[in-house]
């Protein structure tokens, strides 16, 4: 018979093995997609699959050849950091006058401003597509960090909210009878207490707009394409060319992953609002 | 902070939404009002309600609506159940649990038309994907997942990115969880499910109210997933309102009764937004 301690262990160590095996199965298609990356096209798609062979580098060169990585991949860090700096030029001091002023409206207009982020894209694509051509900005930049700053705009608006709250208001109240300004108070007080939740916002709509399909794939073509076009466009005639889908894949998704691995936890923090510690 | 101050910091993201939804919408209306077919751009005039006629007698219009329930409803009750199971798995320390939780959390990172190619080729091809091979090497006859099983199949490719984001807001919060109080339950002879019923779930309201919400906010129009493996088919099995929408538009090349489908969607969308804050807004402090 075993105690139980004995039995309290045994369960221990079966639980971590199940959380190892999910963990494997969970992040097995990533590794598959990599290691394909290496294989030439032959061994992609080998019956059975090949899992010893010599790698080699000719996808990733023959990508580098053909396309130029390195535009598509400033257009993605442009566009995404674009259209975050954008957004949280409008809605820091939109939140802050939301969360220390707040309106009979003010819960009803946050609501709102995420029910926008629901309509589907799809829906006015072709109104926004006028209204590009018509300025001439189609395939740009400017038009797509000004997309994504309007789309992420609501989620931004409502995790900011949710950290200026936060902040208690005998701070802010202690410095106005020193006689600070506004602008002061902003810089100087606010900003310091809630620039952990402004940097892991900041981080979450970065993620977000980096992996952005529907509006970089419709409004882009070569001159503002993004990471996301350049899989796209590797896609469809290229579908069975396996280790090069892989090779473009990986390249495109290799930034964003490492990022989000080294910022998790500031992540967490801007996806709950701020509410989980 | 004087009022007139608060309405002018205020007022520049009210307005930018505001333009954001209203001139793209007003013009979708429009639109859906008129004759716009870009094949036939001589063809004009008002049509009244006949765009929307013609969309809503579509025969793939209440499959599409169906469809998009099932995949959100779907996907919602997956990722939240799953990530709950993983997160509570991986809450006592073991060796190598931040070296999991990395590997855990990676998909949610990988771009949707990544993640679809991924699956749709590597995976679920019949011929060469390894499901085929792992059917066959047991003898049995290997699924053609996409084409057999459309709108399961996107559930699972879907569920597949999303449960890493439900473990990591589940995981965090468990972290948080007052230890004494557990202890103290256990002490008194809880078992484990009383435990995790009275003691757990209550503390994840909150992070489950988030995860829902973020996650339908992001479902309901879902697009890439659909439009790189199935395109919608065979037939309408897995066409979702944005997709019907997108076909009807951009491979259809009718603009008005796309535009009728546009309308369309966005009630669907005010709709399911109107039941969402009930639901999360008691668990949601605004």
């Amino acid at each position: 018979m075993m105690t139980d301690r004995q039995r309290e262990r045994l369960k221990h160590r079966i639980a971590a093995i199940c959380a190892w095996l999910v963990a494997i199965l969970f992040f097995f298609p990533i590794f598959w997609m990599v290691l394909t990356s290496f294989k030439t096209e032959l061994e992609a798609i080998a019956v059975p699959p090949t899992v010893f062979f010599d790698p080699t580098l000719e996808n990733f060169r023959l990508i580098e050849e053909r396309t130029d990585y390195f535009s598509y991949a400033l257009n993605s860090i442009i566009t995404s950091v674009g259209g975050t700096l954008l957004a949280m030029l409008i809605a820091i001091p939109s939140a802050y006058a939301m969360a220390f002023n707040p309106g009979r409206w003010t819960k009803d207009i946050l609501l709102w401003m995420l029910s926008t982020k629901m309509l589907p894209a799809v829906g006015v694509l072709m109104p926004i597509y006028l209204i590009c051509q018509k300025f001439g900005v189609l395939d740009t930049r400017i038009a797509l960090v000004v997309i994504f700053a309007l789309i992420n705009l609501p989620i931004i608006m409502m995790i900011l909210f949710n950290y200026f709250r936060e902040i208690p208001k005998e701070i802010l109240e202690a410095s106005r009878m020193d006689g600070a300004s506004t602008f002061n108070e902003i810089t100087q007080i606010v900003m310091p207490l809630a620039w952990g939740g402004i940097a892991s916002t900041a981080l979450l709509s970065i993620v977000l707009l980096w992996n952005e399909a529907f509006w970089s794939i419709n409004l882009t073509s070569s001159d503002a394409g993004t990471l996301v076009a350049l899989v796209a466009s590797f896609s469809s005639p290229e579908g069975l060319f396996w280790a090069k889908l892989s090779a473009v894949s990986t390249l495109a998704c290799a930034p964003i992953v490492v990022f989000g691995w080294f910022t998790q936890r500031q992540l967490v923090q801007g996806l709950t609002f701020g509410a989980v510690k | 902070m004087n009022s007139t101050l608060s309405k002018w910091l205020q007022a520049p993201s009210i307005i930018v939404l505001l333009l954001w939804m209203l001139v793209p919408l007003s013009m979708t209306i429009y639109f859906s009002t008129v004759r716009y077919h870009l094949l036939y751009p001589e063809r004009t005039g008002f049509v009244g309600w006949s765009n929307y006629e013609f969309f809503y007698t579509d025969p793939s219009f209440w499959p599409a609506i169906l469809n998009t329930l099932i995949l959100v409803g779907s996907v919602l009750v997956i990722t939240v159940v799953l990530g709950l199971a993983i997160a509570l798995l991986i809450n006592r320390s073991f060796p190598g649990r931040g070296i999991v939780r990395v590997l855990l959390i990676s998909p949610f990172f990988i771009m949707p038309t990544v993640n679809a190619l991924l699956w749709k080729n590597m995976m679920m091809n019949p011929i060469y994907g390894l499901f085929a091979v792992a059917a066959q090497s047991v003898g049995a006859e290997p699924i053609d997942w996409l084409s057999q099983y459309p709108l399961l199949s996107i559930i699972f490719i879907v569920s597949w990115q999303w449960t890493p984001f439900a473990i990591l807001i589940f995981m965090t919060s468990l972290q948080s969880q007052d230890q004494e109080q557990l202890e103290a339950a256990r002490l008194d002879g809880a078992g484990a499910w009383a435990q995790f019923r009275y003691l757990t779930l209550p503390h994840l309201m909150r992070p489950i109210a988030i995860v829902l919400m973020i996650q339908m906010i992001f479902h309901l129009s879902i697009f890439a997933e659909i439009f790189v493996t199935t395109g919608g088919g065979p037939g309408t099995q897995s066409t979702n309102l944005a997709f019907l929408i997108f076909s009807q538009a951009l491979q259809g090349f009718d603009i008005g009764v796309a535009s009728a489908g546009g309308v369309f969607a966005i009630i669907l969308a005010n709709v399911v937004a109107f039941f969402l804050v009930r639901l999360i807004g008691k668990n949601l402090t605004v």
